[in-house]
């Protein structure tokens, strides 16, 4: 058995040559893990509420700190790839944006052709959302 | 049940998500382009606000679906990652019990943060 090309945990970074699209799950992966860490202090913190309304102040208080402000737009970012992202794996897995399946015979027609274009729009379009976050998070009042 | 059954209802549960989480986000994140955008909601974040929506009885049912969902899809996911790194048997079935155990404790004081402010 050829035992050079087990790469375990280190081949989920670099395996060889990769396409946008393998970037783009490792990035899905770092950014649910993020948001499954998130949810679960989440679902902590907003029980703060039962305490009364000091304890729910003080925690907003924090909440509204430089750092956490700049975690809250880290948060905001991750979730806007994890969703666009997740929505074009939905999309792929239903066979979508993929062309037509056609027999391997030269000249191999590959599906990335039909689907790099899709990515590259959800890319604008993420760009777009974060960009709006951020006017949102760092400049409008309130 | 079949491992792609569990496949197809993160999936389901991903696009739910779509919609509820990206209404929670902008409601509570994106304040002032809803201001630009002629929507004022106030505080959302305040003591006052929070306890008000608490109360409304379709706010905390949607609270508790969009809970078991988040919960599960993220919890799915966690698990086909730690999956792919364990060879034995012995060790997916502890990790799906962890997870899942993990998963129930999460959506169980959520649920009763969510009907205590209801019920108040």
């Amino acid at each position: 058995m050829n035992r050079s090309d087990r790469l375990g945990i280190k081949g989920w970074v670099w395996a060889g040559r990769f396409g946008v699209e393998r970037y783009f799950y490792t990035l899905h992966r770092i950014t649910g893990i993020g948001l499954v860490i998130y949810l679960f202090l989440h679902i902590y913190e907003t029980g703060a509420r039962l305490q009364g309304r000091e304890a729910w102040e003080a925690t907003m208080a924090l909440f509204r700190t430089p750092l956490f402000v700049f975690l809250e737009y880290v948060l905001f970012v991750g979730f806007i790839f994890h969703a666009v992202n997740g929505l074009r794996l939905i999309f792929t897995e239903l066979g979508y944006a993929l062309g037509r399946p056609t027999r391997p015979v030269y000249p191999y027609r590959t599906s990335v052709l039909r689907h790099r274009p899709v990515v590259y729009v959800l890319m604008v379009l993420m760009a777009l959302l974060i960009v709006l976050a951020g006017v949102d998070i760092f400049l409008l009042p309130g | 049940m079949r491992e792609s059954v569990w496949w197809t209802v993160s999936i389901a549960c991903a696009l739910v998500m779509v919609l509820l989480l990206s209404l929670h986000m902008g409601i509570m994140h994106l304040a002032g382009l809803l201001n630009a955008l002629g929507l004022n909601l106030g505080d959302v974040r305040s003591f006052s606000a929070v306890v008000a929506r608490g109360k409304n009885p379709v706010q905390m049912v949607v609270y508790v679906i969009f809970l078991a969902v988040a919960l599960y899809h993220g919890l799915y996911g966690l698990r086909g990652i730690l999956l792919e790194v364990t060879r034995s048997r012995r060790w997916e079935v502890t990790i799906t019990g962890l997870l899942f155990l993990a998963g129930a404790l999460a959506f169980v004081y959520g649920t009763y943060v969510t009907v205590k402010t209801f019920t108040g």
